[in-house]
């Protein structure tokens, strides 16, 4: 019955939403303010009736009722409870409704917290965001229908893919959704602003918040995965530049592209076109990741079930959203006016910069994504582009971008003073410099190149901290008024301090693990040691184990550190008993920030067992850095100015914060 | 610096790091991607040794053989070509006979045995490799939906 309720609450919001695109334009056009109030109490509506519809299939999934299909298809009455709640969203249908429910949650935010936009830009916002939640609802309730019964129900589920069934699956979809789908308020903002014609820095404050807020979520929900990969997969990698990972990484680099842009437009009502432009973008990017992800035309863990209807029809969303509102930006682009100049060296020339290289480096990305599909559909020959092209492409833009990052923050507005800039960066290049030097010195035969990547770190780092103590007056102040003015800083500058302090930390991360790892394939017997960077690792012996729904084979391995024992590992394979699926679970020891690897394979004819050990020093600074990053949002999001909302155009030129004044 | 100076410097600016990242793709697309083939191609397309390729279609049944330590041998097979492979390392998971499987790498030599250092199966057990199962199809012995 509850399903029947839940289809039926899906329905009904599919009605609400259709609603919900025409009234509140007709409003906004008319300036009929009855018709613009319908706009938020449908945005609830729709919200409520999507997460009931949403919370009748986890009542399915809860109570194993494998009448549904798709709880048969998807779970199994001995699989826990945590993976049966998952488990709604690890699948094709239930995934496309937390898309939806999401998408329906951030029109609902807005429809709350948007009580001072003007209202006809809250009306067409919505309303543009009612288009794409109807488009979503129908794709769901025409091709994927989360709620279709069976009959005669089985009496046993067929179970979840075993790789799915890991904490991940609660994290990382939920996470990386409100960021890839939260990109959409921002194109609905986008949109409604070129319906209107009409966009100024108010607009971009607006819009910032949103942007922020699905880029910190984007940014955990990638970390999140990729870590879940690592160590998942048992491969040991933590991004392989799988067509996937792309997916969700181009919606990433045109955000972070759009954050830096709409910071220009808020302060100095310059480069409108290109930050509208960028919104559409982004979430276009958004949309066709999910393509890329939904449709079938890639092989991936992610692609659940390929039917060549689902494709089409999201293909259709893709033509009509994209092709629809880069008609509408060429039809309107030119009535949107021009805003400030700027000197090239000044905040804005290194947001420009900023925006040059993250969209260059998204086109990149987006050329070897797609290059595989156009050449087949083209010429039919079958090809791969693999790291070595992203290495090559990707690589060598990032870096001019991340050298350039400790300068951007120090430049004034306007017009900016390099040499200035330069004087206060000394320390931080320094402590570079010698960072550098020790790697080369500690680290025997470390290339140079790998010295010079760490060295790229701390030089963010430092930069990032050289950004606070430079605002708060360090060298001009007296030392009992820093500690005061620092804390009276906005957060917004301890939110870019942070993020920018994040992304050091991930490249050091990065380089480490490239630079510095050692991996190993062994055959071990009972009482054997290999070893692996400072430890060496003893086989004690395999042995069956059994887990609620799978058996295992698991490996015990005691880690010595000069001869001393200090800890166990224990990789397993596994056997999911109603898939007959076997898993790898590599078994993973963290000291400091480094991790210790181990993953299981074949057992070996003389009694052995194939091991496969890595070392990998610091690896875990590219999560702990991801992580870092999000905070800096977060910190960012709290800020005042975001908090109470956009002030007229007026109050929005604040008097300039210590440190900026040059 | 005039408006029209500032304009201009941004927009050299612009191009050229666009005309570098346009550089960087064309020479990386011609260098760094690897082409797919099945049994049947290597043998009719006659691949160079050295030449990194991907190579895919099923593990014949009964080829696989396990040596010294971690190394393997089988065959991959379209069912009308039949090429050994060499692979050193942890085999995944769903590796099996009778599977699909693309495994990446290139020949030593003319007429040696293809040495993979990648091995690539499935993620579940209903899914093959998409370009497996279209040179299947192409073969005639799909045998999926």
């Amino acid at each position: 019955m509850i399903v029947e309720l839940g289809h039926y609450a899906l329905i009904m919001a599919l009605a609400t939403a259709l609603l919900q695109s025409v009234l509140p334009l007709i409003g906004a056009r008319r300036m009929d303010q009855s018709l613009m109030d319908f706009a938020p109490a449908a945005s609830l509506a729709c919200f409520s009736l999507t997460l009931f519809s949403f919370f009748a299939l986890t009542v399915a999934y809860v109570t194993s009722d494998f009448s549904v299909v798709n709880v048969w298809e998807n779970s199994h009455t001995l699989k826990p409870m945590i993976y049966k709640i998952s488990g709604v969203w690890g699948n094709h249908e239930g995934s496309m409704l937390l898309w939806i429910l999401i998408l329906t949650f951030f029109s609902a935010l807005v429809a709350v917290f948007g009580g001072n936009l003007p209202s006809t830009l809250k009306s067409n916002v919505l309303a543009v965001q009612a288009w794409i939640v109807s488009t979503f609802l129908l794709f769901v309730l025409l091709t994927s229908n989360p709620f279709a019964r069976l009959n005669p129900a089985p009496i046993e589920g067929r179970d979840l893919n075993p790789i799915l069934q890991d904490i991940g699956l609660a994290i990382h979809p939920p996470l990386l959704y409100l960021g890839y789908v939260g990109f959409s308020i921002c194109f609905s903002f986008a949109v409604a602003a070129l319906i209107d014609g009409r966009i100024d820095a108010a607009w971009a404050r607006w819009v910032r918040p949103w942007t922020l807020a699905a880029w910190t979520t984007l940014t955990a929900g990638i970390a999140m995965g990729s870590y879940w990969a690592y160590y998942e997969l048992g491969w040991g990698g933590w991004w392989f530049w799988d067509p996937v990972e792309n997916a969700s990484f181009m919606p990433w680099l045109a955000g972070t592209a759009l954050l830096h842009s709409a910071l220009v437009m808020e302060k100095r009502e310059a480069l409108k076109i290109w930050t509208v432009l960028l919104a559409i973008m982004t979430f276009s990017l958004s949309l066709l990741g999910t393509f890329l992800v939904r449709s079938g035309v890639l092989t991936s863990v992610h692609a659940f079930a390929t039917d060549p209807t689902r494709g089409v029809f999201i293909l259709g969303i893709l033509v009509l959203f994209i092709g629809g509102a880069f008609a509408l930006f060429a039809m309107r682009a030119q009535t949107l006016s021009h805003g400030g100049i700027f000197a090239p060296i000044s905040r804005e020339g290194a947001l420009v910069l900023n925006n040059l290289f993250l969209t260059t480096a998204t086109a990149t990305v987006l050329v070897g994504t797609l290059y595989p599909l156009v050449l087949e559909a083209i010429t039919g020959e079958k090809i791969s582009v693999g790291p070595p092209f992203f290495n090559l492409t990707f690589g060598p833009l990032m870096i001019p971008l991340l050298l350039a990052v400790p300068f951007g923050p120090l430049l004034a507005w306007k017009r900016g003073d390099l040499w200035a800039v330069c004087q206060r960066l000394y320390a931080a290049a320094g402590i570079s410099l010698l960072v550098a030097l020790a790697v080369i010195y500690f680290s025997t035969g470390a290339p140079v190149l790998a010295a010079l990547g760490v060295a790229l770190g701390v030089w963010l780092m430092a930069g990032s901290v050289t950004d606070l103590l430079t605002r708060a007056g360090v060298g001009r102040a007296k030392l009992s008024v820093l500690w005061p003015r620092l804390k009276g800083l906005p957060r917004s500058a301890f939110g870019t301090a942070t993020a920018h302090f994040g992304v050091g930390v991930m490249v050091i991360g990065i380089v480490a693990v490239t630079a510095f790892s050692t991996e190993a394939v062994t055959t071990l017997r009972p009482g054997e040691q290999t070893t692996a960077g400072p430890f060496a690792l003893r086989f004690e012996e395999l042995r069956p184990n059994n887990g609620p729904n799978y058996t295992e084979t698991q490996g015990r391995l005691t880690v010595l550190r000069d001869g001393e024992a200090i800890s166990q590992i224990t990789p397993s394979k596994r056997i999911y008993t109603a898939r007959r699926m076997p898993t790898t679970e590599a078994g993973i020891m963290t000291t400091g920030a480094s991790q210790l690897y181990v993953a299981l394979g074949d057992e070996t004819a003389d009694g052995g067992t194939v091991v496969r050990v890595w070392w990998k020093p610091w690896v875990t600074f590219i999560w702990i850095g991801a992580v870092i990053m999000s905070l800096g949002g977060i910190v960012s999001l709290s800020d005042r100015r975001l908090r109470i909302g956009a002030p007229s155009p007026k109050r929005a030129k604040t008097p300039v914060p210590a440190g900026e004044t040059q | 610096m005039t408006r029209k100076q500032k304009r201009l410097a941004i927009i050299g600016g612009g191009v050229s790091v666009i005309a570098a990242a346009v550089l960087l793709v064309l020479f990386a697309l011609q260098e760094q991607i690897v082409y797919f083939h099945s049994p049947s191609d290597v043998v009719e397309k006659q691949v160079g040794s050295g030449t990194r390729i991907r190579l895919g279609g099923l593990v014949e049944d009964g080829s696989v053989v396990r040596g010294q330590g971690s190394e393997v041998a089988f065959a991959v097979t379209d069912t009308a070509n039949t090429v050994s492979v060499r692979y050193e390392g942890i085999l995944p998971d769903l590796f099996r006979e009778g599977q699909g499987v693309v495994v990446e790498g290139a020949f030593p030599q003319a007429g040696a045995p293809f040495v993979a250092d990648t091995v690539l199966a499935k993620h579940d057990e209903t899914y093959m490799p998409r370009e497996v199962a279209d040179s299947l199809k192409d073969k005639g012995v799909w045998q999926g939906e």
